[in-house]
Order: C-alpha cells, then structure tokens, then sequence
C-alpha cells in the first residue's frame, strides 16, 4: 500500500479485505478453540493469557530454532499446558470457571513478558503465505490476497469441526457433557474428563492465534501483541451460537472491524482514527446486546454453560 | 437422624458451657481469615519455588519485597500511596460481586473518571480550590458510574453477559481516551507525551498532614468503610446481598432488583472513576495514557483476595500496594524483569480463587461436627 492514490479510494475495500484476512485469523483459531470448551460445558476466560503465552513462546523458540513451525508447535504445546491446567482446577468443587479464567489471563500475561524481555529485540522468521494475487498487476491487490497458510488452515479446521460436531462420536460425547452432566454419567462417561481434553484442545488453538499473531502478523514480539482477541473470542463463540462455521464468519467481520481503523490511516484519514480502533468491540457490545435476551435463554447455548445460566 | 430434637437440645446445652459459645464463634469466623492468609503463603511458596527453578534466591526475594514495601516508613507510605487507587477499583468489583456480579472492566472507569475530570477542571481554571476539585470529583464519578452502571443495566434488561461486556467496554474507555487525549483535549505543547491541559500546581491534591501519601488514601478508606456499612447495615445491602444469594427469591420477595443492580454498579463504577480523578488531580497533573496502567485490574485481584468484604480491601490492598512497591528493587536487586510482580500477582489469584473449594472442608472451623463427635 505504498502508493494509495494510484487507485484512490477503492484502496479502502482493498485494504478491509486484505487486513480482514489478516486481522481475522487469530480469531477463527481462538473462537474454534474456545468453541471446542464452550460446548463441553465449561468457559474458559483464560485465553486471552493463554494467547499472549502463545505469542511469545511461538515467538522465542522460532527465533532460537529458526523454524516458525517448531514455534507453533511450541506454542500448541503451552497451549495444551494452560488448557489442561484450566480444567483440572475447575473440577474441584465450588472454583468458578470464569473467575479461574480471568486469574489465569493475568498469570499468562505476566508469564509471558516475564519471559519474553529478551525477545523483544530478535527477529524471527515469519509463517509463509500463498500469493493469490499473483494473476493482477495492482500491488493492493497482490498485497490484500497474500494469504497467510493459517488463514487456510482456519477454514478447514471450522468445516471439519462443523462435521465433526454433528457426524462423530466425539463430537456427540462432547455435545453431551455440555448439555447435561448428568446424561453424560449415566452414558458411562466422566464430565471432568471430557471438559479437560475440551480445555486443552481449546488451549491449544489459542495458542496458535497468539503465534500467528507474533509469527505472521504484525509478525514481531511486544507486550501490546494482543488487544483483547482472547476475550473478544468468547463474545464471538456466542454470536456464532456454538457453529464453528458461524465463527468463521464471524471471525472475518471482526476482522474488517479491526481492520477499518489502518485502512482509513493507509489513505490519509488521520482524524479520529483512535476511534476507529475501537470499531472491532463497539461491533461486538452491540451483537451482545442484540442478540442476547433477558428471558430467554439462548438458541443453541450448551446447558451446562455457566455463562448463559 | 433418629434421636428426638428435646434431647439432642438438652445434650447439647450440657455439652457447652458459655465459655465454648465464644470460642465456637471464634471458630466460625476464623475461617474467613485463615483460609485466605494460608492461601497467600501457599503463593507465596510456589512463587519462591518459580524463582529456585530460574536459579534465584527466594530469601533474597522475600527480604527485598519486606524491605520495599514495608521495612520503614519511607516504603510503607509508598505501599500506602499504590494502594490508594486499588481501594476504590477493588470497590469496583467488590460491589456488583455481592449481587452475583462478575466486573471486571474497572479499568474504562478510571480512564474516563480521569479524563472527565480533566476535561471539567481545565475550563475552571481560576476558580476556588474547591470548587475546582469538586467538580473534577463529580465528573470522575459520573463517567465512571455511567460506564459501569450501563453494564449493569445491560446485564439486567439485556440478559448481556456482565465480564465480557465490562471488558469490551474498557477497550472503548481506552480509545476513547486516546481520541480526547490526542484530539480535541490535547495540550498542543505535549509533545511526546500526549495530555490534556495541566490543572496547574494550585489544583493539586495534596498530602495528608504527616506524610507523604495523598489524601487519595483517605478518600480510598473512607470508600471502604462506606461500602463496608451500605453492605452489611443497611436495607440496600441486605437486598443486595439477597439478590446476589438467588435472584428468583429477591423478586418473589418484592425487591426491585433492577434498580438494585443499576444502582450498584454506578456506585462501583463511580469510585472506579474517583480513583481515575485522583491519579490526575494527585499524581499525574493530567491526563494522559499513564492512566491506562492497570490499577482496574489489579482491582480485581484485590476484591477476591478480600473476599468482596469492602474492610477486607483495606489490608488486602496495602499488602498489594507493597508487592508492587518492592517491583523497582526486584528489578535492581535481583536482576527479575518489571513483569515478575504480574507473576506473584497471578500465582497469587489462582490460589485464592482454588481456596474456595476448601470451605466448609476443614472440621476445625465447623463446631457442629465436634459437638456431634462429643455427644
């Protein structure tokens, strides 16, 4: 977007598509993930920690090992390690899910600029991306299809895990402790244990939206990487009504959102962009308040959900 | 089960002579005290055990955090001065948690309470010194009881989740305050900083006669007590406290629960914007993106470390305020990066959060099980 008057101000929806691509990446992976928790019963606030930790151990193991894969499998690793940790410690009786999740945001947090000072200088190698603009001669548009291989991978994981849900075993064995304990103990299985692995799988994806965010885009390690994805998933989880599809769709408007403030900077917009900024949770308070009821309990909310109790 | 209730009385008034009433209440309500400090001594632990792994010296840590937050009087009032604006964001959560409320977004609060308050004491200028402050208290305090008393409200007619909500809402306090700050309120000489307008010297909220803390402190105990009597005195609070027990029964029993919530949380949320107005009339002189540093969420460790008791905070906070008063020696010392307090701080909240499970567990804070074993 070196030179936007080229094209003049058909840069804007160039500049939303290519950052909603972008932008929308660390959400699909966070809201999949929490999507996975959520529907086993279980809410897991903790995520936006666990993304931060994920940012900076994806971020220093690719500097040390200078493969930005290894990194994101480090950063899955630690994602698991958050996850199952969540899950234990809400299977003792009367510790609540959500307060656990806002303790462990913190902790992740100061974790990670605990041990992330000496990677703030180092560069690390980036995730690659697929150039499908490669047919058209405008850099926007080259530079708004250049699409990172997470995104990609982020469709397939929602479709397969839109299967999944509705056509496996697991998929039913984790409907069904979200829906009711009790079912599920009389089926033979053990709530805690499925609501753990859930956790962790969860974990896990968040993580990698966090590793994204270091080893994609913005592509650098800080302690500002994140603003506010890991929370701003769970909202989403619930307009997306528990559909991994529909996070997916989700996910890209939340990312045009976020993507509005620099796309109006990159074509001179200078005044009030700060409130521009804001656009991604203004959009998200608003389908909060839209779609939420106060007599009706959601559509499609799993029943042993603490948060739409 | 059997045994017919007479008896069991009669049992029972014989097996406890007057002086064991006392030391049963003494039982009961120790609970409340040593599970939470036991709980702390466990972070603590694990937080020394973090440090031997990274090949630190717990001893070293924990003579230095003594010694920076309350080995004399200098580091005392510094404590006492980082604990002033975490009484009045700890009330922010302590509040709508006896009504079942989870907020955590006491952060938008007092940025806005402080941006208010800048922007209606720069007009004023000139004007007596109370007036001025005054004012600039007003402000804080609607805006912070507007922001938080409308996640109430939504919650209430909305159905709209409380935590996701006063969060979200903190990300929009934040850019709301970057727009004022670096657009329509902003001084044209701060340069690399951007603020608003100075409030000037004359403006400033001074020290408590005797030492160096601000009377932020005060106003922040003051807050405390207040909350401590609204809760546990009055008809508000009893309708409070039964509303967060269990909704359905307040409304059957009459109480206006609405009201109630919308009402506690524009309180909470209007001493979350206090703190903002005294972290600009006090410390900074105006405001700017320093009042985005955390006092909201390190409020929130506090009001559950205190178990939502408004009295609790007070101690809870000073010992907080101490923490991060000993992170600038740590740092020095010890060679620990600015972030290990937010570690302890985190250790220190999943502890106290699984501490929860361990009421009711502990035969020693139950005197009904003793004197059933006696019988």
């Amino acid at each position: 977007m070196s030179d936007p008057t080229v094209i003049g101000l058909w840069g804007v929806p160039l500049a939303i598509l290519g950052g909603a691509i972008r932008v929308s990446t660390p959400f699909i992976f966070v809201s999949l993930g929490e999507t996975i928790t959520e529907r086993s019963g279980r809410i897991n606030l903790g995520l936006e920690g666990t993304l931060v930790f994920g940012a900076m151990i994806g971020y220093a193991v690719a500097v040390m090992t200078g493969s930005p894969w290894v990194g994101l499998g480090a950063a899955a690793l630690a994602g698991i390690g958050f996850g199952l940790f969540h899950g234990w410690i809400c299977k003792f009786p009367k510790v609540n899910d959500i307060a656990i999740g806002i303790a462990l945001m913190q902790f992740g947090t100061g974790l990670a600029f605990f041990f992330g000072k000496p990677f703030i200088q180092p560069v690390a190698p980036h995730l690659p991306s697929i150039p499908f603009g490669f047919w058209s001669s405008i850099p926007q548009l080259q530079a708004a299809l250049d699409v990172n291989v997470l995104f990609i991978i982020g469709i397939l994981l929602a479709v397969v895990l839109y299967w999944a849900f509705k056509n496996t075993r697991v998929g039913l064995i984790i409907r069904v402790v979200g829906d009711s304990s009790d079912a599920a103990r009389a089926m033979g299985l053990n709530p805690n244990t499925v609501r753990l692995l859930a956790t962790a799988a969860g974990g896990a994806l968040a993580a990698i939206g966090g590793a994204y965010l270091s080893l994609y885009y913005p592509g650098s390690w800080t302690e500002r990487i994140s603003s506010g994805q890991g929370l701003m998933a769970v909202a989403l989880v619930i307009f997306a009504r528990w559909n991994p599809l529909g996070c997916f769709l989700a996910a890209l408007l939340f990312g045009g959102a976020g993507a509005l403030g620099p796309a109006l900077q990159s074509v001179g917009v200078t005044q009030g962009y700060y409130l521009f900024y804001a656009a991604p949770y203004v959009l998200t308070l608003l389908i909060m308040i839209a779609t939420s009821s106060r007599t009706r309990s959601l559509s499609g909310a799993p029943g042993e959900l603490s948060i739409t109790k | 089960m059997t045994d017919t209730t007479p008896d069991a009385l009669k049992g029972l008034a014989a097996a406890t002579p007057p002086s064991s009433i006392f030391v049963e209440q003494l039982a009961r309500r120790s609970e409340a005290v040593v599970i939470p400090v036991a709980a702390i001594i466990v972070g603590l632990v694990i937080f020394c055990v973090f440090l031997l792994s990274l090949g630190k010296s717990p001893l070293d840590f924990l003579s230095l955090m003594v010694k920076g937050g309350f080995g004399n009087w200098f580091s005392v009032q510094n404590s006492l001065q980082r604990a002033s604006p975490l009484l009045l964001t700890a009330l922010c959560v302590a509040l709508p948690a006896r009504l079942g409320l989870v907020v955590i977004g006491g952060e938008g609060a007092v940025v806005l309470g402080g941006v208010g308050a800048a922007a209606v004491a720069v007009p004023l200028l000139g004007s007596p010194y109370f007036i001025v402050v005054g004012a600039m208290a007003i402000a804080s305090m609607v805006a912070g009881g507007l922001w938080i008393g409308t996640v109430g409200a939504l919650r209430h007619y909305r159905g709209v989740n409380e935590t996701i909500s006063s969060l979200l809402m903190a990300y929009i306090a934040i850019a709301l305050m970057n727009h004022f700050v670096e657009g329509p309120l902003r001084d044209p000489t701060s340069l690399n900083k951007p603020s608003t307008l100075p409030i000037g010297k004359d403006y400033m909220i001074g020290a408590i006669p005797g030492m160096e803390v601000h009377w932020g402190l005060a106003v922040g105990v003051l807050a405390c007590i207040l909350c401590w009597v609204l809760i546990e005195k009055t008809t508000w609070g009893f309708a409070a406290r039964i509303s967060g027990g269990n909704v359905r029964a307040a409304q059957i029993q009459g109480l206006a629960v609405g009201p109630l919530i919308v009402g506690f949380t524009a309180l909470a949320g209007s001493f979350a914007g206090l703190a903002g107005m005294i972290e600009v009339g006090a410390v900074q002189g105006n405001a700017n993106a320093s009042l985005a540093s955390g006092y909201g969420y390190t409020g929130i460790l506090v009001a559950f470390l205190a178990r939502h008791n408004p009295l609790a905070i007070i101690p809870v906070a000073f010992l907080l305020g101490g923490i991060a008063a000993s992170g600038g020696l740590l740092q020095r010392r010890m060679d620990l990066p600015d972030a290990t307090v937010l570690v302890l701080q985190g250790i220190l909240f999943i502890v106290i959060l699984f501490s929860d499970t361990l009421y009711g567990r502990f035969k020693l804070f139950n005197p009904d099980l003793w004197l059933r074993n006696r019988q």
